[in-house]
């Protein structure tokens, strides 16, 4: 297959929605990610439908993880961000962004879960007190609510108190769902967040997302190509830094029209 | 020699050289508190020393030791902390930060003698702060400020960056990351650091003798005012601490039982920096154990 590799990378299928049909969440032009003097992103132009998960796919080191590390600009202290991302009319690329802010916008999940050695309470709790929300009730109300989205509530609510820590992984992990969803996102980014997970827990959290998407964008890295066809809208095929295919779920995986996600997808690469 | 033999061989070597590193410290310690303990009693632990006559006691010492351990602490803690949070998580990886850390590193092996000398010229004298305890306890922040420094950054190191990524991600800037987050999460290490420091400022008394002096003049325990000098709380009066006594009963002393009161002294001074090695290990435990689960 590797000659098929360098013979067919020209080859692209980008899809561009119609922005009367179509609400446009967040959306990136001309962006590229260089670290120190190698460039990790060349091509990676996507638009992403509001309450829709859009799913990035690709083999390691394709640049997916670090595209979407870029749309929150997590990487900026890593790495080097050129173009424009838009979101809400604003590219929140340029240096006038207050990043801090913008990040209360699109939050993020991560792929190990990083729950603080903080108690299950605080973990949600905290970043909304660290923004001057102080009214216990109130606290209290979002704390169970977002438990109940990451579909976590009943398990732990009498252990509200204990460490975040004692948690089982898959917990963990949904814990930090509630944590990101607690602040009222626009738009959630999650970096494989079920890859260190058990097929269990990686479904109650596929279940979690879907439920989500009805108040959410999301837009989700993963290794796993059924995950990604289970949950997904929209699939984006990444090889070497560029955008290969971004069409819907269902044609990437039944009628792709690039070569190589054609290869990707039925397993003979990546 | 097969592999197998070697093996065994090796295991055996190994065995023995770690069994005598614990032999010899089982020894020295076992003949210090031998020889020391029966001299421990309230008196002895509570009144002042006699220079001429037996039956002093190492009260004021002891008292001198834990107030310039508290001082030395007060000093160098927030510095360190500011250090070790910038050098870790603040300051850029260039050859700049680099010569700081080589410098640390450097100071952190300074023998505690030339600490003590260069507290003499600097404190003592050029700043005529005498020798007294604030000489003392400077020269002690010099002496402690590299240790708890790198201390501090490795505790802050060994927290994994996903904990500053969730900060982030969050929303929250640096500084909420670290001040509310990474040093909560680091604080059972940082507390175990500061307590085995203190630990080591205790038994000092090389970097003392020139700084805090060699004199424990008598004190005034009901009068808690640090403006008067026979005040306890004195920040300008000389203060032999418990370590210092000890080398100076040692090298000079006169009273009839110099040698009872060095070993109960020593006794005391060794049980003290093992109580705070204990209490390091129990507080970090404990912390941690808090954080981790209920």
């Amino acid at each position: 297959m590797a000659d098929n590799t360098s013979m067919t990378t020209d080859q692209r299928n980008i899809m561009k929605f119609d922005p009367k049909a179509h609400e446009i969440a967040l959306s990136t032009e001309d962006l590229h990610v260089f670290y120190g003097k190698s460039e990790a992103i060349s091509e990676g132009d996507l638009q992403f439908e509001r309450y829709k998960i859009s799913a990035l796919i690709g083999p390691s080191g394709s640049g997916k993880s670090t595209y979407l590390r870029s749309l929150n600009r997590m990487n900026d202290r890593i790495a080097t961000v050129n173009g424009k991302i838009m979101y809400r009319g604003l590219d929140i690329n340029s240096n006038d962004i207050d990043v801090y802010e913008m990040r209360r916008h699109i939050g993020m999940v991560f792929q190990r879960p990083n729950p603080f050695a903080k108690s299950i309470y605080e973990n949600i709790a905290f970043a909304l007190r660290q923004r001057g929300m102080n009214n216990k009730q109130e606290l209290d109300e979002i704390v169970e609510r977002s438990l109940r989205q990451a579909a976590m509530w009943d398990q732990v609510k009498d252990d509200l108190n204990k460490s975040a820590l004692a948690l089982s992984g898959g917990q963990q992990q949904r814990l930090c769902i509630a944590r990101a969803i607690a602040i009222k996102p626009d738009i959630l980014l999650l970096d494989e967040p079920a890859s260190a997970l058990d097929p269990v827990s990686t479904s109650q959290i596929e279940d979690t997302l879907l439920e989500l998407k009805q108040n959410y964008t999301i837009i989700i890295v993963t290794h796993n190509m059924q995950q990604a066809s289970r949950i997904s809208d929209y699939t984006a095929f990444f090889n070497l830094g560029k955008v290969l295919e971004y069409a819907e779920t269902g044609d990437i995986f039944t009628n792709p029209k690039v070569d190589l996600t054609n290869d990707y997808i039925s397993g003979n690469f990546g | 020699m097969n592999a197998k033999r070697a093996d065994k061989l090796a295991t055996g070597i190994l065995y023995f050289v770690a069994g005598l590193v614990v032999l010899i410290l089982v020894a020295l310690l076992g003949y210090i508190l031998v020889q020391g303990v029966p001299e421990i009693s309230w008196h002895f632990l509570t009144s002042p020393a006699l220079a001429f006559e037996a039956g002093g006691g190492i009260g004021i010492q002891l008292f001198n030791s834990f107030y310039l351990l508290f001082l030395a602490l007060l000093i160098s803690l927030p510095i360190s902390l500011g250090a070790g949070i910038y050098l870790n998580e603040y300051a850029p990886q260039n050859t700049l930060t680099g010569l700081v850390r080589t410098t640390i590193e450097i100071l952190s092996s300074l023998p505690s003698v030339v600490v003590g000398l260069f507290g003499y010229l600097f404190f003592v004298v050029q700043f005529k702060l005498g020798f007294s305890i604030l000489s003392g306890a400077f020269a002690l922040t010099v002496f402690n400020l590299p240790i708890l420094t790198r201390s501090i950054e490795e505790a802050l190191a060994n927290i994994d960056d996903n904990q500053r990524e969730a900060g982030y991600a969050l929303g929250l800037s640096r500084w909420e990351t670290v001040t509310k987050i990474v040093v909560p999460a680091a604080l059972p290490s940082i507390i175990t650091g500061v307590v085995l420091s203190a630990g080591r400022i205790f038994g000092e008394a090389a970097a003392l003798i020139y700084t805090a002096g060699q004199s424990a003049p008598a004190l005034n325990f009901s009068d808690w005012n640090p403006f008067n000098i026979s005040s306890p709380l004195s920040p300008m009066r000389p203060a032999e601490t418990l370590a210092v006594h000890i080398w100076k009963i040692n090298s000079e002393g006169i009273m009839p039982d110099a040698k009872a009161v060095s070993a109960g002294a020593s006794a005391v001074l060794i049980i003290a920096v093992l109580l705070f090695n204990f209490l390091a290990r129990w507080l970090g435990k404990r912390l941690y154990k808090h954080l981790t689960a209920e």
